[in-house]
């Protein structure tokens, strides 16, 4: 005897449905027919005989409708009416379908087949948009590769790599007159003169004077500080070879320029200012010539 | 019987209990270091007892030297390289025409780390833009930055609020590059760091590209660039590539002396790994691929590297 009040007293009440889940607030329904969601005596399609669903396939609606007639058949009992594409036609169809059947399932059926075609709409503006493409990670691929980029990083050596490029870099003079040291400078100069075949001694010797003379000049230079003292040292320069004078000038900026760390060069009285260091360097290079010398 | 020994000793791993397999095992431990040690006193002995006809140490294998020779290594005097080179998509930059001019952005909705991230990528390069994404379309924006005479494209891309993909693209009809990106590490997260770097343009370092696809990829780094640094800024960008990982570092240096200098990092870091690298510009279905990072195929061998 299937009465739909006796269904409903047992399974929706009291007993147990297997689509029923109970929420504190609410009890759901997960019966895939059910026009609302909720567990309801009026919206459980197994304790209503006469009862209709919207519900959508492969972005088409379909109405199902189940009759009392049917109950007796499980195969046959629910009917499918494909609804048109058209908003107003399928709410029409919808009505012609379920002419005289109890208003509540009629307005419940059209609310579900509005939110159904507003998802639908939905769906087709997102796809058109970009996308956005889950990659999934894989674990032992990840700690794999981040492993070896430690261990990439230690045999990489990053800071002797760069400080080994940078010094190539001033070996091959590729920052021109910035930076100059006394000793490269020297001993450019030594090649070059080596290369013009003149004797070394006498090259040793010019140089050893004229730096001789310059320590002289620089302490002179550094009780005066006045600007006639660079003209003095200007002209007693001319005189002296060409590589000589180079080599004074490349000093005296390698000085200013190592004290003002690479910031731009400081016009020439202010360069006397700060002979400190250069005589210091040039008392480095000194014993070293003249033992060459002797 | 080739395993009987007389009396019969108990290997470690066969006593049951815990505590007494520790100390034996400790026990056995001490005794393989002494060992060793003992051994190695031994050979340095005779070594300086040689002296002068001792044979020459031997040098540790390491990765680098184990690696697996590639074919594409490049020659430095090679001229189909040098051929190349002179007609492809850079050789505007490297003579001089064009001057890099980059524009930097990030993928939808960026978080506060990807975004700092640009701003500080943007101070490193110099000549470099940041414009935010707000949804538009990378093959929408192409067309319009060619127009506007922009040579590169960098995207960053993010993942649960830190920056792991870059796409470096090339404007003008030039090559993208697809990387991995890992250990960024912002301005302030870096210890012991300078100030901020200046406007300066930076030198250039490229360490370690050695074949023809690491060649292709140094110097798009290099077109990033502006070609004449300017020294008296003393910052350098280094892209190193040690075992397939691009080290990122910018640094400013000093030269104490001669054989001296000393660096201090400014600037932000970052590693990349390349995963692909496209003809064309940025363009994910119909792109010409010109190397894919294929994983059952190029991981087999731990010794074998691309770049």
């Amino acid at each position: 005897l299937f009465v739909p009040q006796v269904v409903w007293s047992t399974l929706g009440n009291r007993q147990f449905c297997s689509y029923k889940m109970t929420t504190k607030t609410q009890n759901f329904c997960r019966n895939e027919y059910n026009l609302t969601g909720l567990c309801n005596r009026s919206s459980c399609p197994l304790a209503n005989s006469q009862y209709a669903t919207v519900r959508e396939e492969k972005g088409r609606c379909y109405l199902y409708m189940k009759t009392i007639e049917r109950a007796a058949f499980p195969r046959r009992l629910w009917e499918r009416v494909l609804l048109s594409k058209n908003y107003e036609k399928a709410l029409e169809e919808i009505d012609e379908n379920l002419i005289y059947w109890p208003r509540f399932i009629r307005h419940k059926c059209k609310q579900r087949f509005t939110k159904i075609t507003q998802y639908l709409i939905r769906i087709r503006k997102l796809t058109l948009k970009r996308q956005r493409k889950l990659v999934p990670l894989r674990r032992k691929i990840e700690r794999r590769e981040n492993r070896r980029e430690e261990k990439a990083l230690i045999a990489a050596q990053l800071d002797h790599a760069i400080e080994k490029e940078l010094l190539e870099r001033l070996k091959q003079d590729t920052y021109g007159d910035i930076y100059n040291f006394p000793i490269h400078a020297f001993d450019k100069a030594l090649q070059q003169q080596d290369a013009e075949s003149e004797s070394e001694s006498d090259a040793e010797r010019e140089e050893d004077d004229d730096d001789d003379e310059d320590m002289n000049k620089r302490e002179f230079v550094e009780a005066e500080d006045s600007e006639l003292s660079d003209f003095e040292d200007m002209d007693k320069l001319e005189t002296s070879s060409e590589e000589e004078q180079e080599e004074e000038e490349e000093v005296e900026k390698k000085a200013s320029h190592s004290k003002s760390k690479g910031k731009t060069p400081l016009k020439g009285p202010a360069r006397r200012k700060r002979p400190y260091i250069e005589i210091e360097y040039e008392e480095e290079t000194e014993p070293s010539t003249k033992t060459k010398a002797a | 019987p080739e395993r009987v020994l007389f009396p019969p000793t108990f290997s470690v791993s066969e006593i049951k209990n815990k505590q007494r397999r520790h100390f034996m095992f400790l026990r056995w431990k001490q005794q393989q270091r002494k060992e060793k040690l003992a051994l190695k006193k031994k050979r340095r002995k005779e070594r300086e007892a040689l002296g002068d006809k001792a044979p020459p140490k031997a040098v540790p294998k390491t990765i680098e030297n184990q690696r697996v020779y590639d074919e594409t290594t490049v020659d430095p005097n090679d001229e189909e390289v040098a051929f190349d080179e002179a007609t492809d998509e850079f050789a505007p930059y490297f003579s001089r025409q064009t001057v890099p001019k980059i524009l930097i952005t990030t993928s939808d909705r960026p978080r506060g780390r990807t975004v700092r991230f640009c701003e500080q990528l943007a101070t490193v390069i110099p000549n470099s833009h940041v414009y935010y994404r707000r949804g538009l379309a990378l093959k929408r924006i192409i067309p319009q930055c060619i127009a506007r005479d922009f040579t590169d494209l960098i995207v960053i891309n993010e993942d649960r609020k830190i920056p792991n993909g870059l796409v470096l693209s090339h404007l003008p009809e030039g090559p993208t590059a697809h990387f991995r990106m890992s250990s960024v590490r912002l301005r302030k997260e870096i210890k012991r760091k300078g100030k901020e770097p200046s406007e300066h343009v930076p030198e250039v370092i490229l360490n370690n590209f050695t074949t023809r696809l690491g060649h292709s990829i140094g110097r798009m780094f290099a077109a990033l660039f502006p070609h004449d640094p300017q020294f008296i800024g003393r910052q350098v960008a280094t892209f190193h590539n040690q075992r397939d990982y691009i080290f990122f570092r910018f640094h400013r240096y000093i030269f104490k002396s001669e054989k001296k200098v000393g660096i201090q990092e400014l600037g932000p870091r970052f590693t990349l790994k390349l995963r692909s690298l496209q003809k064309g510009t940025f363009d994910s279905k119909f792109g010409e691929y010109e190397w894919i990072h294929k994983r059952r195929e190029m991981d087999t061998s731990r010794r074998k590297f691309h770049l």
